[in-house]
């Protein structure tokens, strides 16, 4: 006989009741454990696609230029001393000390021509590396293949009356719409894009860019420092940092964690609550209980010993079912609110260990006053009672 | 020199601006090895004096020895200690947990000892075997009968081999016949050197005893 036998015999005499504290507190834990795991697979799922996919650092030609454009609406713009970017140039960028953290580099060059008596912006890209950084691109008809492929934004499409299967001319040369892009929303809707180096020759800037997109793996490499030496390969071009998409998608993400959070408070204290309200009840239905162990000899701390061994028992299988039901939970809601369907559901030690200890420390926190309570009781009182 | 001796014993209970007295000035000396009923009216004290007897109850004036110890002198958890050494404890009600069998009721006092499990199952054994009940180790408490039921709650009391044995109306709950048995094993248990101290409103059960203390209004009337 240890004083844990009679908490464990405790235990299984009052199976409701203990069920009914462990599901309360395996409520509040797979609760926590479901937002904390979906906030972490889709930070996880979002920088694995801006480490796949996402451009994040920009290099345009060195000017000293002015831009004349105000929420869209561009006066076009005073531009000297405009320098070039030779598409030997880009070589360089793998050389930098981070080569490895580039993912990708899609070059671009710029100009303006006429199609069908439009003038529209031709830009001529590298269209593996282009697809490849523009996955959320939907194209009806095909992408393009060979040199004299083009595809049209969905607003060129329009203006030019050009869909899939047309041909269009461009500066005397006739180019096949292999394909039209789904409407983005962005510029890219009137856009013509076209094979790089025939782009390139018909523009007449044979083996120069304009400027090129390059994709980095950003989760924890320094993207500053990525274009700071970049900016050192390239002396003639300006390199920059393209932050706001991601950081539009951190913030709302970070609006959801901070959401979760708030949740899991109140749930820790709800739990905490359940808790209380349980282990009082228990210890007030116990007091002859209790006398009797006074009586014969317990000290305060043996009785504390086995209120609280109850707690920590039920509170770890509530912690550890909690951490399962959670994780379940997590693994059927991602697929819902996820960016991507492949999201990757993120199996954490931290949160497995830190969901058993937190369902442990609330459940003996919440128990703490009550074992005290029971601890105090006067064997006199329960003696009378007897 | 006496197991127990009390003097001058007083303990008033307040009750907003009522104070009751229990005891009034008690004074009692008890030898070792002697069996004493504590006899009186409802109201009489005698419920007071075993929880005071019973280091649980601090008196309000007056001393207990016992054993040597000035018992109510003793610091914080040491009086706890004092209960799981020298003293047992048998209730009117019996008072077995009920999710613990009988032999685990007998061991509960032993829990809070350095012992190993056998010599734990084997001191409980031994207890049930002297009240009789050896062959109802395993039993929980609600399938054994009200004579059994006191029988291990008598087994629980004496299993650490207290110097006092303490009983407060053990056969208030019992039928004649049943409380005679269980006097009897009192009465064996005293023969054989238990020092008993019970408190009864059972004038029969005084003939168990060597001296009976009769109580009155917090006083003690008399002692035959």
């Amino acid at each position: 006989m240890k004083l844990h036998t009679i908490s464990l015999n405790n235990l299984k005499r009052r199976k409701a009741k203990m069920a009914f504290l462990t599901i309360g507190l395996t409520v509040g834990i797979a609760t926590i454990v479901t937002l904390v795991t979906l906030t972490r697979s889709m930070s996880s799922d979002i920088e694995r696609k801006m480490d796949e996919f996402g451009a994040n650092i920009l290099i345009t030609p060195r000017s000293n230029g002015l831009s004349m454009n105000y929420g869209g609406i561009s006066l076009g713009g005073v531009t000297f001393d405009q320098r070039e970017i030779r598409e030997e140039d880009l070589l360089k960028i793998k050389t930098i000390a981070n080569g490895k953290n580039i993912s990708a580099v899609a070059p671009k060059v710029l100009g303006g021509v006429t199609v069908a008596g439009h003038d529209v912006l031709l830009v001529g890209v590298n269209f593996a590396s282009e697809l490849k950084m523009k996955q959320w691109w939907k194209i009806f008809g095909d992408a393009p293949t060979g040199d004299r492929d083009v595809l049209l934004g969905s607003d060129a499409s329009r203006v030019l009356n050009a869909g899939p299967g047309d041909t269009i001319p461009i500066k005397g040369e006739s180019f096949k719409v292999s394909g039209v892009l789904d409407q983005t929303g962005s510029q890219d809707d009137a856009l013509v894009f076209a094979n790089l180096s025939r782009a390139q020759k018909l523009l007449g800037k044979e083996g120069k860019i304009t400027l090129a997109e390059v994709a980095a793996l950003c989760s924890g490499c320094p993207i500053g420092d990525m274009v700071t030496q970049i900016a050192e390969k390239l002396p003639d071009a300006r390199v920059s940092a393209i932050q706001q998409v991601v950081e539009g998608r951190l913030k709302a993400l970070d609006q959801f964690k901070r959401f979760s959070y708030a949740m899991a408070g109140v749930v820790v204290f709800i739990g905490s609550l359940i808790v209380f309200v349980t282990m009082m009840g228990s210890v007030n239905e116990r007091t002859v209980e209790i006398g009797v162990f006074r009586a014969i000899g317990f000290r305060k701390s043996h009785i504390m010993r086995i209120i609280l061994l109850e707690a920590a028992l039920v509170s770890l299988l509530a912690g550890l079912s909690g951490y399962g039901i959670g994780m379940g939970g997590a693994a059927l809601t991602l697929p819902f609110m996820a960016e991507s369907r492949n999201a990757h559901l993120v199996w954490d030690m931290t949160v497995a260990c830190g969901s058993v200890g937190l369902a442990v420390t609330l459940g003996l926190l919440a128990s703490l006053y009550p074992a005290l309570h029971a601890s105090k009781m006067d064997p006199t009182e329960a003696l009378r009672a007897l | 020199m006496s197991l127990i001796t009390i003097t001058g014993l007083k303990k008033h209970y307040t009750s907003g601006s009522d104070v009751v007295e229990a005891l009034r000035g008690v004074d009692i000396g008890i030898e070792a090895g002697e069996f004493i009923t504590i006899m009186g009216q409802s109201g009489s004290g005698k419920s007071t004096l075993l929880s005071v007897l019973g280091g649980m109850n601090h008196p309000t004036v007056g001393e207990v020895e016992m054993a040597g110890v000035q018992l109510y002198q003793l610091p914080g958890e040491k009086l706890a200690d004092f209960r799981a050494q020298k003293l047992g404890f048998v209730f009117q009600s019996f008072h077995l947990i009920p999710y613990l069998t009988a032999i685990e009721n007998v061991m509960l006092p032993l829990a809070i000892v350095t012992m190993s499990s056998a010599a734990q199952k084997k001191a409980a054994g031994d207890a049930l075997d002297l009240v009789g009940l050896g062959a109802k180790l395993d039993r929980l408490p609600n399938q054994l009968s009200g004579g059994e039921q006191e029988r291990v709650a008598i087994a629980r009391a004496i299993v650490n081999n207290p110097q006092i044995l303490l009983a407060d109306e053990p056969t208030g709950n019992l039928d004649s016949k049943t409380s005679a048995d269980v006097m009897n094993l009192f009465r064996r248990l005293n023969d054989a050197g238990q020092t008993v101290v019970m408190v009864t409103h059972n004038p029969e059960n005084g003939a168990y005893s060597d001296r009976t203390i009769h109580l009155k209004d917090g006083m003690v009337e008399m002692q035959n």
